[in-house]
C-alpha cells in the first residue's frame, strides 16, 4: 500500500524534492498550527483573568502586572518601568495616580514621591495562571451533579441508539419486505431535519408527553439517529446473507441471528456509532438548554451557560468550564483514536 | 420590620379543599405519566411534580448577584425550615426565550427574573391578598408596579431587583491627556460627538464613541429630540421626526467614524452587544451604556484609567434616559403561593434589598431606601461617583421614558429599531428604506400578535 | 475487512463484562421465539424496525408534520390549538416580492438575504470542503511517518461543539483577537475581520471547514486505500505521470465516497448554524444570515414570535433539501450497481 502510495506522488529517489513533497510538507506543518492552534489559545485565555482576557494587544500566555509591597504602605502596588525626565530608566511602584500623572516611589527608597507622566511608564508583568477561574465555578457550581447528568444522559442515550439502531438496520439490511425502500428513504429525508426548525413542534409533544424538566426528554429525542442506522445497514449489507440462512437451518430465531451473529460481525461499525453517539450526545447544547430547566438536571453544557447574562458574559467562568468539558472528550479520543479512524473506514460509508 | 415572623410554624394550607383535589388530579397525572415511561425507564424518572414548600427561583445572572442571594435565601431557610427554596441559575437566553415558551404551557418556576416584564405580565401571580403588607408594597415598590400587571389591574406581581439608568462613561484621562475638557452636563449629543471625536484624533484611539447594540439603548437619544413611540390608541405610532433625527445623526457618526462601528455591525437581528470591552481598553473616548456597567468597570479597569458616569447628553427637547431593570415576580401557576408570597415578603424587605443592592452595586427601586440611601460594598471611588451619577440622574427622566418600560410593544419596537438601524450602519439600507422597513415591521408584529 | 480482528486476543475481561448482557439477550430469546411463530419472517422485520420507527415518529416525523400545520396558522401562541388557521398567508407573505433578484424589494426582505446567503454559503463551502478534504486524504494516504497522529490531528475538530467551534475562533478572530496580534508584531494596524462583509463570509466558511473537514477526509482516505494496488502497478509499468495515474485511476474509483461525501457536506452546508451563529451572529449587517438562524429567529427567539413564518420558511428549507436527496438515491443507485465493497 505505501508502495502505491509512494508511487502516487513519489519523492524522486531522495535526490531532491518532488513538488507533492513540498505540498505535503506545507499542508501538514500548517495544518499542526491551524489545527492545534486555536485549542492552545482557548486553554491559554482560560487561565487569564476578566481584565487581561478584554486586553489588546493579547498575550499567549497569561501575564499581570507585578504587584510589590512597599514599606509604609498596607497595601501591595503595581510596579512600573519608568523612563525618567533625564532618560535614565527606573523601576519604581505606583502609589496613586491623578489623571495623568502618577505619584510612584521606588520600593527601596520609598521616602520621596516622584511624578512620572504616565506615557512614560510600562507595568511590569508576571506570568500568573487565573486558576481562580476554574476553582471558584467548583464552589458555586454543582460541577459532579452536572458531570453525572451529563454522563449519565450521554450513555444511556448511546445504548439505546445501539440496540434500536441496530435492530432498525439489521431489519432494513436482511429481510425483503414491502415498503423496506420506503422506510429507508423517510430515515434519510429525516438526516436533513435540523433541530432547530422542528423545535417549536418537537418542544410540545416533549411537554405534552410530561418529558419536560427530566433527562428522558433530552435522551429520547435523540436517540433514533438516521446516520446511525445508514452506517450500520451499510456495513450489515456486505455480510453475506449466507451466514444468516445457515443459522435458520440451524433452527436459530431471529433474535439469535441478530444479536449471535449480526452483532458480533457488525462490531467494528457498532464502535464508530459509539463513539459518535458519546461525542454528539456529550456537545448536545441547545436541546437541553431548553429542556432542563431545573438545576439539579443540568448537564456540563447548559451548566456553563449560566454565565451568559443580560448584560455581561463572564468569559473567564465560560472558557475555563469549556476546557474542563472537553477534557472527557479529548481522553476519549486519545483512547479510542484508533477505533474511530480505522472504524470509519471499515464501515465504507457510502 | 416586614416579615421578621417568628421561627415558621407549618401552619396547615389555606384553601385546602380546592388545593386538596387538584393535587390529587396532579398526582393521577403523574402516575399515568409515569406508568407510560415506565416501558422506557423504571425509576429514573426524575418527577417533575413540586414538593410541599418547594420554592424554584429562575434567576440569570450578569455578575455576582447569584451567589449574593443564594446568600439571602440561605439565611431565609435556616428561619423557615418548611420552605425549601431553590435557585435555578439560567443563562439570560433561557429568561428569554425559553420561560415565555413555559409560562405558555402553563409551566415554569415559582417566582423568576425577567425583563420583559409586560408582555409576559397575564403570567404573574396577584401578590396583593398574600403579601403580609401591601401597603408596604405599594408604598416602596409602587413607581415600577405597573412595568409588570396587566393594564388597568391593581396587581402586585413582584418588584425590581434592580433599575438600570441608560447614560454615558468618559474615559477622563484620555480626555486630559487631549486637554479637551468634559462636556458640560447641558451638553448635547453634538457636543459630545466633537468632543469625543477630537480625543480619539489627539490620542489616537481607534473610536470615539460607542453605543450598545440595543433598541434600549437608543430610545434615550431618541426621547430626548422628541420622539414617542406610543400612538394615541396605546398602539405603536410610526417614527416620528424625533426618532428620525437623532437615528439619523446616528448613522452619520457611524458612516464618518465618531461613533464605532464594530458593535452595531456585530450580528444580524435584534441580538444586544455591548461596547464595554473597548471602554476597558481605553481604546473608547465616550462609551454610552448604562449603570449596569458600574461593577463591571470597576472590576475590569481598576486603575488603568480615570474614567466618570456622565448622565445623558441632551438632545433638542431634553436630557432624558432610559429606566429599566429587572424584576423578580411571581407566576401564576405556582403550586405553592403562601410559600412564594413569604419568599417575596423576604426578598423585598428593606434591609434584604440594602444588603443586596449594596454588595452587587445595583441600584435599588425601594423608594424607601433610596431616601435614605445607600453604602455601596465598593473601595473603588471611581465606582462611588458613578453609581451616585445615575442615582441623581434618575430624577430628570422624561415622561415617555417612564412609560416605555411599561408599554407592552416596547420590546417589539426596540427589536426592530436594532435590526434596521444596524442594516443602516452596515450600508446595506438607506436612511430611509431603514426607516420603512421599521414601521412596516412594526405594523407586522402588531398584525401577526393579533391584538 | 476485521471481522475477526477482535477474536485475536483471545477471552479477555470485556468477554466476562459481557456476561449479563449475553443472560438478557438469552432471556428475551424465548418470548420472542413465541412472536416469531405467530408474525413470521416478515412480522419479526417488523419488531425489528419497530422501536427506532417508533421514537423516529414521534421525536422526529410527528413535529415535522405539525411544523405543516404551523404554516397554515397564525398569532404568536405557541400550541396548535390556541392558533388560528390562516391559509397560505404565509407562504403568500414570504414570496411577496416584487422583484425575486432584489431582497430589497420583498416583505419578508430577511429571509431572501437568508437565502441569497446560503446559496453562496453552500456553492463555496461545498467546493472548498471538497477540495480539501481530497488533499488532505491524498497527503495521508502517502508513505508518511506517525501517520496515525497527522490523520487525529485533522480529525480532532470535528469531536467539538459547535459552540466551542464558534467561540474559539470569534477568539482568534475578533479585533483584540490572536490573530491581529500576530499581525500586529508586523505592523499592520488591528482590523476588525468579523465586522467586514467579505472577511466575516469568508471566515464562515474557513471556520465550518476546519470544524467538519477531518470526518469527511477519513471517508476519502478509506476510498483510496482500497483501491487495488495492482492498477498503480500496471500504470508505473506503462510510465504514466502521476497527475494523469490521479485522473484516471484514482478519482474515478473513489467517485462512490466523494459522492457520499458531496451529497452529506451539501445537507449539512444547508442547514449550517450554529458555528456561525456564535462566531459571527449573523453579522455586519445580514452578511452571514443562513436560512437556519433566521427560521430560528423568527420562530422561537424574538418577542412576539411568528411560529407561522418559521414554520412555512422551514417547510422551503425541506423542499429543497428532499430535492437533494433524491439526487442522492439517483447517484446512489448508480453506485449500488458497482456492488458493495469485499
Amino acid at each position: 500500500m505505501s508502495r502505491v502510495a509512494a508511487f502516487v506522488f513519489r519523492r524522486k529517489g531522495g535526490k531532491g524534492w518532488h513538488w507533492t513533497d513540498i505540498v505535503t510538507w506545507v499542508w501538514l506543518v500548517g495544518g499542526l498550527f491551524i489545527m492545534f492552534g486555536p485549542a492552545v489559545w482557548l486553554v491559554g485565555s482560560s487561565l487569564k483573568t476578566p481584565a487581561a482576557l478584554a486586553e489588546f494587544p493579547p498575550t499567549i500566555l497569561p501575564y499581570v502586572t507585578q504587584k510589590v509591597s512597599v514599606e509604609g504602605f498596607d497595601k501591595p502596588f503595581d510596579l512600573y518601568e519608568v523612563t525618567l525626565d533625564d532618560g535614565s530608566k527606573a523601576t519604581l511602584a505606583e502609589v496613586r495616580r491623578i489623571g495623568i500623572v502618577s505619584q510612584m516611589v521606588d520600593p527601596k527608597a520609598p521616602g520621596e514621591i516622584i511624578k512620572v507622566n504616565i506615557a512614560q511608564r510600562t507595568p511590569v508583568r508576571e506570568m500568573s495562571f487565573a486558576t481562580e477561574n476554574y476553582t471558584e465555578p467548583f464552589t458555586h457550581f454543582d460541577f459532579f451533579r452536572y458531570l453525572w447528568n451529563s454522563v449519565f444522559v450521554t450513555v444511556v442515550a448511546t445504548l439505546i441508539t445501539l440496540v434500536v439502531n441496530s435492530m432498525a438496520a439489521f431489519a432494513l439490511s436482511k429481510y425483503e419486505f414491502r415498503g423496506r425502500t420506503a422506510a429507508m428513504l423517510v430515515i434519510l429525508a429525516t438526516l436533513m431535519v435540523p433541530l432547530s426548525v422542528i423545535m417549536v413542534p418537537l418542544y410540545s409533544i416533549v411537554s405534552a408527553l410530561g418529558l419536560f424538566n427530566s433527562l428522558w426528554g433530552v435522551i429520547l429525542p435523540t436517540v433514533a439517529t438516521p446516520t446511525g442506522v445508514f452506517i450500520l445497514r451499510q456495513y450489515m449489507l456486505t455480510i453475506p446473507d449466507e451466514l444468516v440462512d445457515a443459522a435458520r437451518m440451524d433452527k436459530a430465531s431471529e433474535w439469535q441471528i441478530y444479536w449471535r451473529i449480526i452483532l458480533p460481525l457488525t462490531a467494528p461499525a457498532l464502535a464508530v456509532l459509539a463513539i459518535f453517539s458519546v461525542v454528539w450526545r456529550w456537545n448536545d447544547f441547545l436541546w437541553p438548554l431548553i429542556v432542563l430547566s431545573r438545576k439539579e438536571l443540568y448537564t456540563l453544557q447548559v451548566g456553563l451557560s449560566i454565565y451568559s447574562g443580560e448584560l455581561n458574559v463572564q468569559w473567564h467562568f465560560i472558557l475555563a468550564m469549556t476546557v474542563v468539558t472537553m477534557i472527557p472528550v479529548v481522553l476519549v479520543f486519545i483512547f479510542l483514536q484508533r477505533f474511530i479512524t480505522t472504524g470509519i473506514a471499515g464501515t465504507g460509508l457510502k | 420590620m416586614i416579615g421578621a415572623a417568628p421561627a415558621f410554624v407549618p401552619v396547615p394550607r389555606l384553601g385546602a379543599g380546592g388545593e386538596g383535589s387538584s393535587k390529587v388530579e396532579e398526582e393521577k397525572k403523574m402516575n399515568k405519566i409515569n406508568t407510560m415511561l415506565a416501558a422506557f425507564a423504571v425509576g429514573l424518572l426524575s418527577s417533575t411534580a413540586a414538593f410541599a414548600g418547594e420554592v424554584r427561583i429562575m434567576w440569570y445572572s450578569d455578575g455576582v448577584e447569584g451567589e449574593v442571594l443564594q446568600d439571602l435565601l440561605g439565611r431565609f431557610m435556616k428561619d423557615n425550615p418548611g420552605i425549601n427554596v431553590i435557585l435555578d441559575n439560567v443563562s439570560y437566553s433561557v429568561v428569554r426565550e425559553q420561560l415565555p415558551v413555559q409560562l405558555e404551557a402553563g409551566a415554569g418556576p415559582d417566582i423568576a427574573r425577567v425583563t420583559n416584564l409586560k408582555a409576559l405580565s397575564p403570567h404573574w401571580l396577584d401578590l396583593r391578598p398574600l403579601v403580609a403588607d401591601a401597603a408596604y408594597w405599594d408604598e416602596n415598590f409602587g413607581g415600577q408596579a405597573d412595568w409588570m400587571r396587566p393594564d388597568g389591574s391593581n396587581q402586585i406581581s413582584g418588584f425590581m431587583t434592580q433599575i438600570t439608568l441608560a447614560g454615558g462613561f468618559a474615559n477622563k484621562t484620555l480626555f486630559e491627556q487631549a486637554g479637551v475638557a468634559i462636556p458640560s452636563k447641558e451638553a448635547t449629543w453634538d457636543d459630545w460627538a466633537k468632543a469625543a471625536k477630537q480625543v480619539a484624533e489627539s490620542q489616537q484611539v481607534p473610536f470615539a464613541m460607542a453605543l450598545d447594540r440595543s433598541g434600549h439603548r437608543l430610545t434615550g437619544p431618541n426621547v430626548s429630540y422628541g420622539a414617542n413611540y406610543i400612538g394615541a390608541d396605546g398602539k405603536p405610532a410610526p417614527l416620528d421626526d424625533g426618532a428620525k433625527a437623532f437615528i439619523g445623526k446616528f448613522v452619520g457618526w457611524v458612516a464618518d467614524g465618531t461613533m464605532s462601528k464594530d458593535v452595531w455591525v456585530s450580528a444580524a437581528g435584534s441580538t444586544y452587544r455591548a461596547g464595554a470591552d473597548d471602554f476597558i481598553n481605553g481604546q473608547l473616548a465616550y462609551y454610552y451604556s448604562g449603570s449596569w456597567q458600574v461593577p463591571n468597570f470597576s472590576t475590569k479597569i481598576g486603575s488603568n484609567f480615570d474614567w466618570v458616569a456622565t448622565a445623558s447628553p441632551c438632545g433638542t427637547v431634553n436630557c432624558t434616559g432610559m429606566p429599566g431593570g429587572a424584576g423578580l415576580v411571581a407566576i401564576k401557576y405556582t403550586k405553592n403561593p403562601q410559600e412564594v408570597a413569604k419568599v417575596m415578603d423576604y426578598l423585598a424587605r428593606e434591609d434584604v434589598v440594602k444588603e443586596f443592592s449594596e454588595r452587587t452595586l445595583f441600584l435599588p427601586a425601594h423608594k424607601g431606601l433610596v431616601a435614605k440611601g445607600l453604602e455601596f460594598k465598593t473601595d473603588d471611588a471611581q465606582a462611588k461617583a458613578a453609581l451616585n451619577t445615575f442615582v441623581a440622574a434618575t430624577a430628570g427622566l422624561s415622561d415617555v421614558a417612564q412609560k416605555l418600560p411599561g408599554w407592552f410593544w416596547s420590546d417589539a419596537y426596540y427589536g426592530a429599531l436594532v435590526t434596521r438601524v444596524s442594516q443602516a450602519a452596515a450600508g446595506e439600507l438607506t436612511l430611509e428604506e431603514a426607516f420603512s422597513r421599521i414601521d412596516a415591521d412594526v405594523a407586522a408584529k402588531v398584525k401577526d400578535s393579533g391584538l | 475487512m476485521t471481522i475477526d480482528g477482535s477474536g485475536k486476543t483471545g477471552p479477555r475481561v470485556g468477554e466476562i463484562a459481557m456476561a449479563p448482557v449475553r443472560f438478557a439477550m438469552g432471556l428475551v430469546d424465548a418470548p420472542l421465539r413465541k412472536l416469531q411463530k405467530v408474525a413470521g419472517l416478515g412480522g419479526m422485520a417488523t419488531f425489528f424496525l419497530l422501536p427506532n420507527m417508533l421514537i423516529f415518529g414521534i421525536f422526529v416525523l410527528l413535529p415535522f408534520f405539525i411544523n405543516f400545520a404551523y404554516s397554515m396558522t397564525g398569532g404568536s401562541a405557541l400550541f396548535l390549538s390556541d392558533r388560528s388557521f390562516v391559509g397560505v398567508d404565509q407562504y403568500a407573505r414570504l414570496f411577496d416580492c416584487s422583484n425575486y433578484l432584489d431582497p430589497n424589494s420583498c416583505a419578508e426582505d430577511t429571509f431572501w438575504t437568508a437565502v441569497g446567503n446560503t446559496g453562496w454559503f453552500v456553492v463555496l463551502q461545498v467546493t472548498l470542503m471538497i477540495a480539501f478534504s481530497l488533499v488532505t486524504a491524498l497527503i495521508l494516504n502517502r508513505d508518511l511517518k506517525a501517520r496515525s497522529f497527522w490523520r487525529a490531528m485533522f480529525f480532532f475538530p470535528v469531536l467539538l461543539s459547535p459552540v466551542v467551534v464558534g467561540l474559539i475562533w470569534k477568539w482568534i478572530l475578533q479585533r483584540q483577537g490572536l490573530l491581529n496580534f500576530g499581525l500586529y508584531g508586523f505592523g499592520f494596524d488591528p482590523y476588525a475581520w468579523l465586522n467586514d462583509r467579505t472577511w466575516s463570509f469568508a471566515a464562515a466558511v474557513a471556520v465550518s471547514i476546519w470544524a467538519h473537514m477531518g470526518f469527511y477526509t477519513l471517508i476519502l482516505l478509506a476510498g483510496l486505500q482500497a483501491i487495488p494496488k495492482d492498477l498503480y502497478e500496471a500504470a508505473e509499468m506503462d510510465g504514466t505521470r502521476s497527475m494523469r495515474v490521479f485522473m484516471r485511476i484514482t478519482l474515478p474509483l473513489l467517485m462512490p465516497n466523494l459522492l457520499v461525501v458531496i451529497v452529506l457536506v451539501l445537507i449539512r452546508a444547508v442547514q449550517i448554524f450554529d458555528e456561525v451563529y456564535v462566531l459571527t451572529g449573523g453579522g455586519p449587517g445580514t452578511s452571514t444570515l443562513f436560512l437556519t438562524q433566521y427560521i430560528y429567529e423568527t420562530g422561537f427567539a424574538t418577542q412576539l414570535r411568528n411560529p407561522g413564518l418559521a414554520a412555512a420558511a422551514s417547510i422551503l428549507m425541506g423542499v429543497v433539501l428532499v430535492v437533494l436527496t433524491l439526487v442522492q438515491l439517483g447517484l446512489g443507485r448508480s453506485s449500488d450497481k458497482n456492488g458493495g465493497r469485499k
